[in-house]
């Protein structure tokens, strides 16, 4: 929870990336009043307030790992970001979530990978749709960013890109 | 057999150059060990008893000759000079050095090999019948589909970090030898009434603590929608599967909570989003894949050859060997050979690096240049011809692979237990040893017909012991070993788990039990009839009262 000070950030466009400042605050709880500018609320909060909040591009939503992209729906397609939670990088659910915002509910905003993220998950996550990466505090953020080249070609299509290699084999 | 092209080269290069990394970042503290654990796992690198053990990949258990001696190279160099075959068609190295593993890796991706996914929670390797092509029995060829399935599930970015492990069997022919029944997923490639190529999908069977048997969640696939349709079960399992108890995370556990029609349908209202979507194969693909997989340059040959025929007439153990380890072949004048690596006396499924590098040797000269691995842990050479059976035979003898039990009671499916596997509550390698000496008279062995045998040091169950007729288990009583028997339990297409006989037994004590539940067998059997059909007949009791009639168990 809290704001880390660097995100990695994916052109997904043309694959450039760079180190930003990172300007949302990710809360456990909203509070009664009006939610500050950039601030991630949890889902479920969101839900319960969202006639107020889906005109806001300035509030954006983090999932947990069981929270349902179902649950939102296409309301996804309106919001600029969403954030989703890895509490350990063992825990694979949040690369179907990602998949699943930017595949089915139409989300074109930032999709951002929080919590247990460093090198060695970055391409995946980039596979699934995340396009910014919150790095743990402890890991050099320059030499994880290295991470989404660990690989130039795969076999399947996903998020990223949605043929898969049997429909691109040149001969 | 499958060859590389440049994309599948370049992934496996990367790999290696991943894992360098990995592992650099983890000997100079980078990455903390409980980081680098399931990177690790992901390619087949545990921390075992002694030393780091390193499975590789054998894709559906197929292998060319190029490749077995680069196996038997890497045993010289980084091992101790042999490797071992498991029950998934992998070959484990019990002695590599860390700090050596990603050369090994460099190594192997010279040969088209890998580690990748042979273990961790991810889609571990795709299984198969070992005698798929060859078989009298096939329906259809499963291989091109097993690649197709390997393709998909490689470093499939959402499938990466599961609930648990994931295992995947196809089986294209009447008779079910991959397990199907017993796997997360069983694919049966089958004809639907149009003659149209299909899959039956069976999803929730596994070994392991809780075994059980899978359920049918779809009757017939159109083939061009396996992988769509994969992901959708994959998807549901990701998402719904218990990640709180990893005793509890295997796909069954939510099959058998949701029940299996429950879990169907919400596999088949995911796939509906992705059905007809950019995964669906397409005719071309399908045809690429199965060109790797035609049948080599057959020489068109009488159905039996003149002087197989004389010497299998003539000499009581070549007759033998040809009855128990050669398979019929669907080519007249061929047949299927399996090497028998359950020599008494060695581990089952142990080959060291001259037994590999002379494997190789009779790959290329009889049986154009490729051997299979099968899940009962010996190798196959597919395609010989009958005319080359005595100079094969003589040739395995001098390996040590000519041991006449394929099928027989000393054709031991063992795990590496107690002597390697730190998870074991008991040794399996001795216990397999130890039943073997019982059945070291040939003629005694060979008339009690088929009985398959399985040895796991823990409910792991990496031996598969709940489906061998009879089944061992080890089990930890305070602090010493001690092993579980069951009886009754078959893999097949009537898969079913054995049922345990009663209180566990000292280690010395076990090869005498098995020697009584023999002798119980023998007693009651009619003819020519099979442990199993005696087993189904009698039941329990008759073995029950024989070996508890003195007080021998305790507990
Ligand atoms: C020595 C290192 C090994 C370790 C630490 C190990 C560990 C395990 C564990 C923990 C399981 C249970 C997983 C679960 O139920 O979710 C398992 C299952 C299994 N292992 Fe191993 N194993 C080892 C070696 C082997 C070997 C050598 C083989 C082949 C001979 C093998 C084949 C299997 C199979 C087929 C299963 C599947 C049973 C099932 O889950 O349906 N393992 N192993
Ligand atoms: S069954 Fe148990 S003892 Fe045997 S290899 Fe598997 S985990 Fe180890």
């Amino acid at each position: 929870m809290g704001k880390h000070p660097h995100i990695i950030k994916l052109d997904r466009s043309n694959g450039q990336r760079e180190i930003v400042a990172n300007h949302w605050l990710r809360v456990a709880e909203g509070c009664d009043d009006t939610i500050p500018a950039h601030t991630l609320l949890p889902l479920k909060e969101w839900l319960e307030r969202r006639d107020e909040l889906l005109g806001r591009a300035d509030v954006g939503i983090w999932f947990a790992p069981d929270d349902e992209p179902e649950a939102l729906g296409q309301d996804a397609a309106r919001l600029s970001i969403i954030a989703v939670d890895f509490p350990a990088f063992t825990d694979g659910r949040g690369f179907s979530i990602g998949r699943l915002l930017r595949e089915r509910y139409g989300f074109a905003g930032e999709l951002r990978a929080v919590g247990d993220v460093f090198k060695d998950t970055l391409l995946y996550l980039r596979r699934c749709g995340f396009d910014a990466f919150e790095i743990r505090a402890d890991k050099d953020v320059e030499e994880a960013a290295k991470g989404l080249d660990d690989f130039s070609e795969f076999y399947q299509g996903a998020a990223d890109q949605p043929l898969p290699l049997f429909r691109r084999r040149g001969g | 057999m499958y060859i590389y092209d440049d994309y599948d080269q370049q992934i496996v290069d990367q790999r290696v150059d991943q894992f360098r990394d990995q592992t650099r970042r983890f000997l100079a503290g980078e990455l903390t060990g409980e980081e680098f654990r399931p990177l690790r796992l992901q390619n087949g690198l545990y921390i075992q008893r002694h030393a780091p053990m390193l499975r590789v990949a054998v894709p559906y258990g197929h292998l060319r000759s190029d490749q077995v001696r680069a196996l038997a190279e890497i045993a010289r160099k980084y091992d101790r000079g042999y490797g071992h075959f498991t029950t998934r068609q992998n070959i484990q190295y019990n002695w590599p050095k860390l700090e050596d593993v990603p050369d090994i890796l460099a190594d192997l991706a010279k040969v088209q090999m890998h580690a990748v996914q042979t273990s961790g929670n991810c889609v571990r390797n795709t299984t198969t019948d070992q005698f798929a092509g060859v078989a009298h029995d096939e329906i259809i060829d499963p291989r091109p589909w097993c690649e197709l399935i390997r393709q998909w599930s490689t470093f499939h970015p959402e499938f990466a970090h599961l609930p648990r492990k994931f295992k995947i069997a196809v089986c294209g022919s009447v008779e079910d030898r991959a397990a199907t029944w017993v796997h997360d997923i069983g694919v049966h490639v089958v004809r639907n009434a149009a003659g149209e190529v299909g899959f039956k999908v069976i999803v929730g069977g596994g070994l392991g603590r809780t075994p059980m048997v899978g359920a049918v969640i779809r009757e017939f696939l159109p083939s061009l929608h396996l992988l769509s349709y994969l992901d959708a079960v994959l998807r549901v399992y990701n998402r719904y599967g218990r990640r709180d108890n990893k005793y509890k995370a295997r796909i069954k556990i939510l099959v058998k909570a949701m029940t299996p029609e429950a879990f169907a349908a919400k596999v088949e209202a995911e796939w509906s989003h992705l059905k007809d979507g950019p995964m669906t194969l397409t005719q071309a693909e399908i045809d690429r894949v199965a060109a790797f997989f035609t049948t080599p340059a057959y020489q068109t040959l009488p159905a039996e050859d003149k002087g197989f025929a004389r010497l299998r007439s003539e000499n009581k153990a070549f007759a033998r060997w040809v009855e128990r380890n050669v398979f019929k072949h669907k080519q007249p004048g061929y047949a299927a050979v399996t090497l028998s690596l359950k020599a008494t006396g060695v581990a089952p499924g142990d080959a060291t690096d001259a037994q590999l590098d002379g494997v190789a040797e009779l790959a290329d000269r009889y049986s154009f240049g490729e051997i299979r691995v099968s899940h009962e842990q010996n190798l196959i050479l597919a395609d010989v011809q009958q005319a080359d059976l005595p100079a094969v035979w003589e040739a395995a003898k001098q390996l040590g692979f000519a041991t006449p039990n394929i099928g027989l009671i000393t054709d031991i499916v063992c795990c590496p237990g107690g002597d390697f596997c730190d998870l074991a509550n008991a040794k399996s390698i001795p216990i397999a040893e130890g039943i073997q000496q019982v059945f070291a008279d040939q003629d005694y062995l060979f008339d009690l017909g088929e009985i398959d045998l399985n040895i796991s040091g823990c409910m792991n169950s990496c031996g598969h012991h709940h489906v061998g007729h009879i089944g061992i288990l080890g089990v930890d009583k305070s602090g010493s070993e001690w092993y579980q028997v069951s009886l009754g339990g078959r893999q097949g297409h009537d898969a079913s788990l054995g049922k345990v006989i009663g209180p566990s037994f000292a280690q010395d004590d076990v090869p005498g039990v098995v020697r009584q539940i023999i002798e119980v067998f023998v007693e009651h059997r009619q003819g020519d009839e099979r442990f199993l059909d005696v087993f189904d007949r009698v039941g329990m009791e008759p073995f029950k009262s024989r070996i508890y009639q003195k007080e021998r168990a305790h507990g």
